[in-house]
C-alpha cells in the first residue's frame, strides 16, 4: 500500500514543477529578473577578477573625477573608483541579504510549522509574539534593535533578520494548517510516524511554495533595509564598500559628483526589482489557483 | 459596531507590553552603565549613587522593567541625556511635524495612486498600463534615501525650482487653511510619499480588474449606463475597500519611512530625532520615539479597522455577536 502511493505522487509531483517552471520560462519579467541576479551574483563572487580596480585603494589626484573610459563610473572623493566598489559592495548587501533572510527562515519558519502543527497553546503563545514584533513596522523594529545592540554590519543581519520573523512565521503556519488537515498527515500519525518525522517528510515538503516565494521577496526587502540603516550610519562601517553607506558618505558632495551617489543607488534599484520580478514570478508559477 | 470597537482596542493593550519589553530591552542591552551615561563620566560619586537608586538599577530586572513601566504609563520617560529636557516635552514639540508630513504624503499618494490605477485597470495591457505597472513595480525597489537625494539633485541642485531641506517654524498650519510655505512640503512628501503610490496603484489595479468582471457591473452596462457612471458608481466604490486596507499598512511604512526621508530634508520630526538619539546614544529618547512610533501605528491600524467596518458591514456582523 505504501510503495504504491509513493510511485503514484512521484511524478504527480515531477508533473507539476514541470508546469511551474514552463509558467515562469514564459514570463519576460521573470527571465530578466534570473539573468540580473544570476550576473550581480557572479560579479560578487568574482569581484577581485572582474573589478577594475581596488575597492579601497585611494588616489587624491583623482578625486571626484566624472565618469571616462578609465573610470567607467567615476571616482569618490577619496579618489576611489565607484564601480569597483559598487561590485565589491554586491558582496557585502548579497551577505547581509542571504544571512538576516536565513535567520528569519529558520526562526519565524520555525515558529510557523510548530504553531501551524501542534495549534492550541503552542500556537497563542508563538502568535503573541508575532503579534509584538509586527507592532512596529519592520524597518523601524530593525533600527530599535540596532539602537540596542549597536551599530555594525552583524547587528543588521540580526535586526533585519528579527524583523522579517513575523512575515515567514505568518506564512509558513497558514501553510502548515492547510497540509496539516489533508489525510496523507493522518495516515503517517495513524501508522506511528513521530511528530518529527511527520513534519520532516510530509509537512515541509508541502508547505514549501510560500515559503520560497517569501525567501525572493524578504531578499529585496532585507537588502533594502539594510541599506537603509548603513546609510543612517548604523551597519557597515567605512572603508567597508556597501551601496548604502558610500551613498551617505558621497552625499556631501552631490553637487559636483552626482555619481558618487547615483550609481550605487541603481545598483540597489536594479537589485531589488531583479528579486521583485523573480518573487513575483515564482508566485504567479508556484500558486494553482493562478493558471493563465 | 461599537462593541466591535472596544474589542479591537482591547487588543492593543497586550501588543503594547510587548512592546515596552522591547523597547526596555534597548536600555538594558546598551552597552555600559545607563546612569554613567546620563551623567557624564566627570559627575560626583553620591550623584551617580542617587541615579543609580532612583533608576532602580541595583534591583533585578523584574523589577527594573516594573519601575520603569510604572514610570512609562504615566508618560515619564525620563530626560533627554544631551539636551536635559524631559523626553515628552522633546517629542510633544517633534511629533507634529512628523504626522504633518506623513499625513500630505499619504494623501498625495491617494490622490496619484488611485486614479493611475483605475487607469491602467480599465485599459490591461495597453502600453500605459504596462508603463503604470512597471512603474510601480520600480517605486517600490527604489530605497527612500536614494529617491530623496536624487529629487534634491534634479529639482534643487539643477532645475532649482524647490527647496532642498527644511520647514519654517509655523508649518503648514494645516487648521487655518493658509498653506504657508508649501514648497518645502513636495519633496520630502513625494519622497515618503512613492513607495505608498506605487503600493496603492497596484492594489487598485489588480482590485479593479477583478470587480469590473462582476455581474452586476456588465448588468449596469448592459442597462445602457454611461462608461464613466458604471466605473465610479459601480465598480469604483466595491474597489475602493481592500486599498483602504494598503493605505493603512502603508502608513506604517510612512512612518518607517520618515526616519529616512526626515534626515536627508533636515526635517525637524522624531524621526531625524530617533537617528540622532540612537548615535549619541541617548536611550530614554530612543525608547520615547519608538513608543510614539508604535503607539502611533496602532491607533492608525484601529482607525483603519474601524472605518473598513464602517465600510463593509459584514465584518462588523462577523463581531456582533
Amino acid at each position: 500500500m505504501a510503495t504504491s502511493t509513493a510511485s503514484l505522487s512521484v511524478p504527480k509531483r515531477r508533473h507539476r514543477e514541470n508546469r511551474a517552471w514552463r509558467q515562469l520560462r514564459r514570463n519576460p519579467r521573470t527571465i530578466f529578473g534570473i539573468v540580473v541576479i544570476v550576473i550581480i551574483v557572479l560579479a560578487a563572487v568574482f569581484a577581485p577578477f572582474v573589478s577594475p580596480y581596488e575597492p579601497n585603494s585611494q588616489n587624491l589626484r583623482s578625486r571626484l573625477e566624472a565618469p571616462s573610459a578609465t573610470h567607467l563610473l567615476g571616482t569618490d572623493e577619496f579618489g576611489r573608483d565607484v564601480l569597483s566598489r559598487i561590485i565589491f559592495g554586491g558582496r557585502v548587501s548579497l551577505q547581509v541579504g542571504f544571512i538576516s533572510v536565513g535567520i528569519a527562515l529558520v526562526i519565524g519558519g520555525g515558529m510557523g510549522l510548530l504553531g501551524g502543527y501542534y495549534g492550541k497553546r503552542v500556537d497563542s503563545v508563538l502568535m503573541a509574539i508575532v503579534d509584538v514584533l509586527l507592532a512596529l513596522p519592520a524597518f523601524l523594529l530593525a533600527l530599535a534593535i540596532i539602537a540596542a545592540l549597536g551599530p555594525g554590519l552583524i547587528n543588521v543581519m540580526i535586526a533585519v533578520g528579527i524583523a522579517n520573523i513575523p512575515a515567514f512565521a505568518r506564512i509558513t503556519r497558514s501553510a502548515v494548517l492547510t497540509v496539516r488537515e489533508q489525510d496523507f498527515v493522518a495516515a503517517a500519525l495513524a501508522a506511528g510516524s513521530s511528530d518529527l518525522r511527520v513534519m520532516l517528510k510530509h509537512i515541509i515538503p508541502n508547505a514549501l511554495s510560500p515559503v520560497i516565494v517569501q525567501v525572493t521577496l524578504s531578499l529585496a526587502g532585507a537588502i533594502l533595509a539594510a541599506a537603509g540603516l548603513s546609510f543612517l550610519g548604523m551597519g557597515a562601517q567605512p572603508p567597508t564598500p556597501e551601496w548604502g553607506s558610500m551613498l551617505s558618505k558621497s552625499r556631501p558632495f552631490i553637487r559636483d559628483a552626482h555619481w558618487a551617489v547615483t550609481f550605487p543607488g541603481l545598483a540597489i534599484v536594479i537589485t531589488v526589482l531583479a528579486l521583485n520580478f523573480v518573487g513575483d514570478g515564482l508566485r504567479d508559477a508556484l500558486d494553482p489557483r493562478k493558471k493563465r | 459596531m461599537l462593541q466591535y470597537i472596544i474589542r479591537r482596542i482591547l487588543r492593543i493593550i497586550p501588543v503594547m507590553f510587548g512592546v515596552s519589553i522591547i523597547v526596555f530591552g534597548i536600555m538594558y542591552l546598551t552597552p555600559g552603565d545607563p546612569a554613567l551615561l546620563m551623567l557624564g563620566e566627570n559627575a560626583p560619586e553620591e550623584q551617580y549613587a542617587a541615579l543609580r537608586e532612583e533608576l532602580g538599577l541595583n534591583e533585578p530586572f523584574v523589577v527594573q522593567y516594573g519601575l520603569w513601566l510604572g514610570r512609562v504609563v504615566q508618560l515619564d520617560f525620563g530626560r533627554s541625556i544631551r539636551s536635559n529636557r524631559p523626553v515628552l516635552a522633546e517629542i510633544r514639540s517633534r511629533y507634529p511635524a512628523t504626522v504633518e508630513l506623513a499625513i500630505v504624503a499619504i494623501l498625495l499618494a491617494v490622490l496619484i495612486g488611485v486614479p493611475i490605477g483605475v487607469f491602467s485597470a480599465t485599459r490591461p495591457a495597453s502600453v500605459a498600463d504596462n508603463v503604470a505597472t512597471v512603474g510601480a513595480l520600480s517605486g517600490l525597489a527604489m530605497p527612500v534615501f536614494w529617491q530623496g537625494l536624487m529629487a534634491i539633485l534634479i529639482f534643487s541642485v539643477w532645475l532649482e525650482w524647490l527647496p532642498a531641506s527644511g520647514r519654517s517654524p509655523t508649518g503648514l498650519r494645516l487648521g487655518s487653511w493658509q498653506f504657508g510655505h508649501w514648497k518645502e512640503y513636495i519633496l520630502p512628501a513625494l519622497t515618503l510619499g512613492t513607495s505608498a503610490v506605487a503600493a496603492i496603484t497596484r492594489m487598485m489595479r489588480s482590485t479593479m480588474l477583478e470587480t469590473i468582471d462582476q455581474d452586476y457591473v456588465r448588468t449596469a452596462k448592459a442597462k445602457g449606463l454611461l462608461r464613466g457612471s458604471v466605473l465610479y458608481h459601480h465598480a469604483l466604490r466595491n474597489a475602493l475597500l481592500p486599498v483602504v486596507t494598503v493605505v493603512g499598512l502603508q502608513f506604517g511604512n510612512l512612518l518607517a519611512g520618515a526616519v529616512i526621508t526626515e534626515t536627508i530634508f533636515s526635517w525637524p520630526g522624531i524621526g531625524s530625532f530617533a537617528v540622532g538619539a540612537i548615535r549619541a546614544k541617548d536611550f530614554p529618547v530612543v525608547q520615547g520615539v519608538v513608543m510614539t512610533f508604535a503607539l502611533t501605528y496602532a491607533l492608525v491600524n484601529l482607525l483603519v479597522d474601524v472605518l473598513y467596518a464602517y465600510i463593509d458591514p459584514r465584518i462588523r456582523t462577523r463581531y456582533s455577536n
